[in-house]
């Protein structure tokens, strides 16, 4: 090598290291340039799901997938009400995505390898662990799937949940009795009216057939679950800045929750709170929110608007609302759950 | 037919009794059948009328104001703006109103007896009618800007049947003239593109539209999913209605045409003045026809996510203070649909009957 390539060489490591510096500090993020652009966000989000996404009657959207669509839009510019939402139906989800025509899909989607490695998409966290569940009389006293020994189990024949069920209870060797229906409808109906012991779906179906129930006060559904369909937003390839954004939006309502931080104590939090993590998340120490490109104030905008994790969980699916779900498995890994974040620091 | 109606007597009341008789009860096996009729009626309509009138909750505005085995018509009540609007905002709704009223004036006028230059008027009319309602709508030029997104429910039906309509019959005729064309070359072009469209069931082009237009445009290009399900739709209506106008057209003597001819008068003129007014006028049953199965047709866009009557009344279904009003929703959508739908057919029954007299 001569002294002269060397130079260039050395010359090009430096440029390099110089590029990574500034990459380091604010990489381009063409995503956040065109939301601040058009001044708002565009979300993509189920075409109604009850407490996780819907219309209300003065045509608001609300819903748990729908308030972190909120706390992305309060985070990056200030205000959750910029949100445009692109209702998608199963199908429409991936193109809607992957075209651009939304930034973000908050759409209980679950999280699955072939999802990730093949649609172009990443999972940016869970908001909701989703699993195949039991519903019982409170009156029975059963609080687990494997409380069910000898009960009959109404489902629809030929389902996803028939097969799951089945297979369960063999793996175990418990004997359950499985009582086929021709629809879901109609099991869950003779569910109602006594003819099983139990139905079986997922917690969010449950939770929504729940209501339609003669007396949905009379109804347990069971936290633990058979299956396992982590949900969580998803964002395009590409663009990772914007994908940081997405998954610590998230983390943020996470440790809001940990930290105790609600929409209610969020100004006294960021103007007295000795506790370092807490300064950090609500921009009083640190620079935080500008290390992400965003303002500092970032996440106390998503919490004081939207609120923690746990604020949006009960409002929307939880024992505010309706739907009257228990936290589970949604309960932080700190009180029972699996609901995690990883630290600001 | 009875000796009555075979003699065109009006009978007085006093014979009612006599004439049911005469009618449904002439012999045993009349009498079982009616009988039986009778019986299916009353086991099918005293439950549906219990349900939706006698036992049905009206007042109130909450789930909890329904109690009991009746439809809960609060449901309708408290979704009633959505129904009709969709999301569009409160405070421009008068446009949508304002929108409608010109519609109808709009239809009566291009169907006025006394309208001069018939031809050239009601195209007119309607294109007038398109450019005013499509601001009205969606703003701009000191209107509010209202994004397709926030339109929905019975207006959006009604958008999407009218300029699919509007957009299907221009170009449905001349498809029609195209196929009957004596140029090879058109007669191909037109040929294929009504086959094409005519052999695609409206489910797949509006999901193609709706999902795959996307992902092929060039990177920047966004067309309206609103106008994406529209063109598709308006496409498939356009090769119905030419192959009714193609029936019209086939109806009128050659020797028609090539009277025109001998007189002196070109191809445009031919089919404009003397051709197409008469094969319309046959024509005009069938393409009723097939505008009212368009506005059945509309609802498929729900399954691409835009929120038309039966798209609203689905998606409200999701909202937990609501869940489970299946019944009420699909009854008042499906009402809709059939008030709409017959209305069409009435008036055009009327239309029939006029010109029949003026002619």
């Amino acid at each position: 090598m001569t002294l002269l390539a060397r130079g260039a060489l050395g010359a090009a490591i430096l440029a390099l290291g110089a590029g990574a510096a500034t990459a380091q500090q604010l990489a381009p993020s063409p995503t956040l340039d065109a939301i601040r652009a058009r001044g708002h966000l565009e979300c993509g989000v189920h075409l109604g799901l009850p407490g996780f996404s819907f219309a209300n009657d003065r045509g608001e959207w609300t819903g748990l997938d729908v308030d972190f669509c909120r706390a992305v839009a309060a985070a990056v510019l200030g205000d959750a009400n910029k949100v445009r939402y692109t209702p998608t139906s199963v199908q429409q989800r991936w193109p809607v995505l992957q075209s651009g025509q939304v930034d973000l899909l908050s759409r209980n989607t679950t999280i699955t390898f072939s999802r990730n490695a093949s649609l172009g998409v990443n999972f940016q966290g869970i908001n909701f662990y989703e699993g195949q569940t039991f519903i019982v009389r409170t009156a029975s006293g059963a609080k687990k799937p494997t409380d069910l020994e000898n009960a009959s189990i109404c489902v629809a024949a030929g389902s996803t949940e028939e097969r799951m069920a089945a297979d369960y209870f063999r793996e175990r060797n418990l004997k359950v009795s499985i009582i086929n229906f021709q629809k879901n409808d109609d099991a869950i109906a003779a569910y109602d009216a006594g003819r099983c012991d139990s139905y079986t779906a997922g917690i969010g179906a449950l939770a929504g057939q729940r209501i339609k129930l003669k007396t949905p006060g009379d109804h347990f559904i069971m936290t633990e679950t058979i299956s396992n369909d982590p949900q969580g937003p998803v964002t395009r390839w590409g663009d990772e800045r914007w994908q940081a954004v997405v998954r610590w939006v998230l983390n943020g309502m996470i440790a809001a929750e940990h930290l105790g931080v609600t929409s209610r104590n969020v100004d006294d939090m960021r103007a007295n709170s000795r506790n370092a993590e807490i300064r950090r998340l609500l921009g009083a120490d640190g620079n935080f929110g500008a290390m992400l490109g965003l303002p500092n104030d970032w996440m106390f905008n998503a919490i004081k608007q939207v609120g923690n994790y746990a604020e949006s969980f009960e409002r929307t699916v939880g024992k505010g609302s309706p739907l009257g779900l228990e936290r589970g498995q949604n309960a932080l890994w700190t009180r029972g759950g699996i609901l995690f974040t990883s630290p600001f620091q | 037919m009875t000796a009555a109606g075979t003699l065109g007597v009006r009978p007085v009341r006093a014979s009612l009794l006599r004439r049911i008789k005469a009618d449904y009860f002439a012999t045993p096996l009349n009498a079982v059948v009616s009988l039986l009729c009778i019986a299916a009626i009353i086991a099918i309509v005293v439950p549906i009328v219990r349900w939706a009138l006698i036992d049905a909750h009206f007042a109130g505005t909450t789930r909890a104001d329904c109690t009991g085995s009746g439809a809960c018509w609060v449901f309708v009540k408290a979704r009633f703006g959505q129904f009709m609007y969709g999301f569009y905002p409160p405070a421009e709704r008068w446009r949508v109103n304002l929108a409608a009223v010109l519609m109808i004036a709009a239809a009566v006028l291009s169907f006025w007896p006394g309208l001069p230059r018939r031809a050239l008027a009601v195209p007119l009319i309607w294109a007038g009618f398109l450019v005013i309602a499509t601001w009205l709508l969606s703003g701009g030029a000191g209107l509010t800007r209202v994004e397709t997104r926030q339109w929905g429910g019975l207006m959006l039906t009604v958008f999407l049947s009218v300029y699919a309509g509007a957009l299907a019959v221009p170009l449905g005729i001349l498809l029609a003239l195209g196929r009957q064309s004596e140029l090879p070359v058109i007669r191909l072009v037109a040929t294929i593109f009504i086959e094409f469209w005519r052999g695609v069931p409206i489910i797949t082009v509006i999901f193609l539209a709706s999902l795959l237009l996307p992902l092929v445009m060039p990177a920047g290009w966004d067309i309206d999913r609103l106008v994406r399900a529209l063109v598709g739709l308006a496409f498939v209506i356009a090769a119905y209605m030419a192959e009714a106008v193609r029936g019209g057209l086939q109806a009128i003597p050659k020797g028609q045409a090539e009277a025109a001819s001998a007189q002196g008068l070109g191809y445009w003129q031919t089919t404009g003045l003397v051709v197409l007014p008469q094969a319309l006028r046959i024509s005009m049953p069938a393409m009723t026809n097939e505008f009212i199965a368009l506005v059945k047709n509309t609802s498929l866009v729900s399954i691409v996510s835009i929120f038309d009557l039966l798209g609203i009344a689905q998606a409200s279904l999701a909202d937990p203070a609501w869940v489970g009003m299946n019944m009420e929703a699909y009854a008042f959508a499906g009402t809709v649909y059939w008030l709409i739908c017959f209305g069409l057919s009435r008036w055009s029954r009327h239309l029939e009957a006029g010109r029949k007299t003026t002619h």
